[in-house]
């Protein structure tokens, strides 16, 4: 008998072979458990820190930083209450914007790629996610919604740090990284536009002091509120915390750092993998989103239109997603290229 | 945590011989009945490594192995190896139970098993490539060319390819059972898509971990090398002239029940499991999709049944398969691992036959005895069953996980009469067998440690030779005195351990 392992050498050498598949699942992995994260902060800093002008909480500006007013309104009566607005939240599998939802995608990614991702990682969400999609109402009142909200961050973050020390450095690591920091990209670009003009809205001053315990609320929603003050021990101005969650190069969460990360991991495909002529077209795309915001200060783009800006960001990552979909996991049949095609 | 106590070398012949240990501890109030029992055996008989494994467990403390179970499946539960079972309304993720009392064979038993799916595989590769080619078997008058031509397995695509090393089985589960003497019979074959190996591997990792003190020092025969034995295999299978060759698991995808093993077999041999969408073919040729572009592909294990390969050659409305995937093997360009086509072979109207097929192509007596099989389709089969529904099993030929059969013995008359009706209507669907009292093993039970009922799968690997892996899903009926192990029937496994010596 011949020895097979000498015969066919080749195979562990061979570095393009992740599946489109795979590299899609990785990626929505990656982007639901940010968001999943995001949304458990987003919702207990709502609960303790976020005040309508007559002192109750300020849950439709939940509903506004995820555009999913319509899809609230067509569920239940408005205005929103707490109690609603938990449930479109948490429990409701209907709205593909709740933990539920959210959860079930996780998993389903999650199987899609088990034959990839560490053991470790697939028992973790395994269990995570089946028992988000088994929570009640009754479990939400029994935790509390702060209590809950540390579950999921918590759980959220184990995922990260498990996936940071076991998930082999390749392909699938890449555009796991590709959809994490896009995710971080549009969240705070969110954050900023509609807490911003909440805040101010009818065109006040925004070099003016202003109520520290909203502002703080802001940063609290981003995990940015310990780094800021570190940062501006003094003076809490709109323009400095736009400018500290836009800007920052050292803060994870700011659009300056998880822009230059989405290059970086492009670069990496690229040159790693081989992938020059796919991405491209990609990074220039990163690279003109880059240039805008270095070449403008915080207190310019506020004053050129901070919501226009974050609608250009926000369209820009979503052609980017499109880009990337289309690039690497087309749905149109593809066609052979020619040196593929030579028989063998 | 109490550890039991462990204090027994393995015993001298004339100790062995006395079996004094036999009903103490765990095992005192522990009932074979009449059934031959894989762990007690005969107390004349005694293997000296068996005599170990029972006296280690009677010193056992029952609440003890019930907490290291309960462990168990939660980890089982955890780790997601599990099948899904389908409601109408939702999917639920089963593990398939597990007993931590093992099931020993000895290394004279296992040479026989051995031998005999080696030679088994010979014969069912011969039978195939006979009546997909020459069909000498059929002219020959050793089996009705009606039984082989006319069977719904039998797959028209595949008459006159040629497939490399002539291999259609390459992975075949055998079905063993035992008698009240002991002796082995083959129950089945399984040369479609058999199933359960991962269960195999896993059951050892979950044994060396919650019962290392039962295992330690043991000379148990490793199993781990199955995933590179299978990757080899499948490298050798590739079409002439392909150098390096790209394996792939074509999975039905993670809504299928055995997904778990779909990963798990992936994963042991390193390649891509891909589902229908993941493949095209273009040129005849099979290529997968990936962030690159397409990549050629040259040998798939498939986990789905020919119907559903390929909408153009079969099931037109199947949604999990590759258009143009048979023709592209037709050609030779890729190879299918099974072969398209085996189940004609293991249809269990054919199975009546094997004993007479091996010493048609082997000129050998088999190596493990077939259970004797009444053929409903030819009359004095039909006239024997009708005649002796109560004590017979009565199976459809094409149903397979223990679905449609009657057990005669354990029926109602009224079941007896409706599946009488049944029987007249269509004889040529049913085959017949004596009731076969399997043997038992102990088994953790609500009440302590019973007797249940044990089968064994082998599983055996075919490239340019037959690799017979040295193990084998042993399913046990965890309901009293039921005889089907099925794991969509209530059946649970044990790890099984084949003593090197």
């Amino acid at each position: 008998m011949t020895q097979t392992s000498a015969r066919f050498p080749a195979m562990l050498a061979n570095l393009n072979t992740l599946l489109s598949r795979y590299g899609e699942s990785m990626m929505w992995l990656a982007r639901y458990m940010e968001r999943i994260e995001n949304l458990a902060r987003l919702l207990e800093v709502t609960e303790a820190f976020v005040r309508n002008p007559d002192g109750s909480p300020g849950w439709d500006s939940i509903l506004q930083i995820n555009s999913d007013e319509d899809r609230y309104a067509a569920i239940y009566p408005l205005p929103a209450t707490e109690e609603n607005i938990l449930a479109f939240y948490i429990t409701e599998s209907t709205n593909p914007t709740s933990i539920r939802a959210m959860a079930h995608m996780v998993r389903e990614n999650a199987r899609s790629a088990r034959p990839l991702i560490s053991t470790e990682m697939w028992m973790q969400l395994n269990v995570f996610t089946r028992s988000m999609m088994e929570l009640s109402t009754p479990d939400i009142r029994r935790h509390g919604l702060s209590g809950l909200c540390n579950r999921l961050k918590q759980d959220c973050q184990t995922h990260f740090g498990i996936t940071e020390g076991t998930l082999y450095r390749d392909q699938a690591w890449l555009f796991y990284l590709l959809g994490k920091y896009l995710e971080r990209s549009d969240q705070i670009t969110r954050l900023i536009d509609i807490r911003y003009h909440t805040l101010l809205p009818s065109g006040e001053t925004s070099g003016s002091q202003m109520d520290i315990t909203q502002w703080g609320s802001v940063l609290r929603s981003a995990a940015a509120y310990h780094a800021f003050r570190r940062l501006q021990p003094v003076t809490t101005t709109p323009a400095n915390v736009v400018g500290f969650l836009l800007k920052n190069e050292g803060f994870p969460r700011s659009l300056m750092l998880n822009l230059r990360q989405v290059d970086s991991t492009l670069s990496a495909l690229s040159t790693h993998y081989n992938l020059r002529h796919q991405c491209g077209p990609l990074q220039e795309r990163i690279i003109n989103m880059r240039a805008t915001l270095e070449d403008q200060t915080a207190e310019e783009i506020i004053s050129r239109g901070l919501h226009e800006y974050m609608t250009y960001i926000q369209d820009e990552l979503a052609a980017l997603q499109a880009e990337v979909s289309a690039t690497f996991w087309p749905a149109a049949p593809v066609t052979v290229r020619e040196e593929i095609s030579i028989p063998q | 945590m109490n550890r039991p106590v462990l204090q027994s070398p393995i015993p001298s012949p004339a100790s062995a011989a006395q079996a004094p240990a036999a009903k103490a501890g765990m095992f005192a109030a522990y009932d074979t009945s009449d059934f031959f029992c894989e762990l007690m055996r005969r107390t004349d008989e005694m293997p000296p490594s068996l005599q170990t494994v029972r006296d280690r467990l009677a010193g056992f403390d029952l609440d003890e192995l019930r907490h290291r179970t309960s462990t168990a499946e939660a980890q089982l539960y955890r780790l997601g190896i599990t099948f899904t079972v389908y409601s109408d309304r939702e999917a639920i993720d089963r593990i398939l139970p597990f007993d931590m009392i093992p099931r020993v064979l000895t290394a004279a038993e296992w040479d026989h098993i051995d031998r005999g799916v080696q030679q088994r595989v010979k014969a069912l590769n011969l039978f195939l490539r006979d009546i997909y080619h020459e069909r000498h078997v059929l002219r020959d008058g050793i089996i009705p060319a009606d039984l082989v031509l006319n069977n719904p397995n039998y797959c028209e695509a595949m008459v006159g390819v040629r497939v490399p090393g002539d291999v259609y089985v390459h992975i075949n589960g055998t079905d063993l059972i035992r008698d009240r003497s002991g002796r082995f019979m083959v129950l089945e074959d399984n040369a479609r898509t058999p199933s359960g190996v991962s269960y195999v591997i896993e059951n050892r990792h979950m044994m060396l971990r919650l019962m290392p003190d039962l295992a330690s020092g043991m000379p148990l025969r490793s199993v781990e090398e199955y995933g590179l034995k299978l990757h080899q295999t499948l490298c050798e299978v590739a079409p002439e002239g392909v150098t390096d060759p790209q394996v792939v698991l074509f999975s039905p995808g993670i809504y299928n029940s055995a997904y778990f093993e779909h990963v798990f077999l992936a994963r042991e041999m390193g390649v891509p499991l891909v589902e229908g969408k993941d493949l095209i073919v273009e040129n005849h040729r099979v290529y997968m999709r990936t962030v690159a572009g397409l990549r050629p592909v040259h040998s798939i294990y498939r986990r789905l049944n020919d119907e559903y390969l390929d909408p153009l050659a079969f099931n037109p409305d199947s949604m999990l398969g590759v258009p143009g995937l048979v023709e592209a093997y037709r050609r030779g360009n890729v190879t299918l691992a099974n072969a398209l086509g085996t189940g004609v072979a293991d249809d269990k109207a054919v199975y009546a036959y094997m004993p007479r097929l091996i010493r048609y192509y082997l000129g050998e007596d088999p190596i493990l005895d077939s259970v004797q099989t009444n053929i409903c389709a030819e009359e004095e089969g039909l006239a024997y069953t009708l005649a002796n529904m109560d004590k017979l099993v009565i199976k459809p030929v094409g149903e397979s996980g223990g679905y449609g059969l009657l057990i005669g013995s354990q029926a109602t008359q009224t079941e007896l009469d409706e599946f009488r009706a049944k029987l007249l209507e269509d004889p040529s669907n049913y085959i017949s067998q004596p009731v076969i009292d399997l043997s038992v093993s102990p088994t953790l039970c609500p009440s302590g440690v019973e007797a249940r009922h044990v089968d064994l799968r082998p599983f055996a690997l075919t490239g340019k030779n037959t690799w017979v892996l040295p193990g084998g899903l042993s399913r046990v009926a965890l309901r009293k005195g039921s005889l089907v192990v099925n794991s969509s029937q209530g059946g649970g496994s044990k790890d099984t351990w084949v003593m090197a010596r």
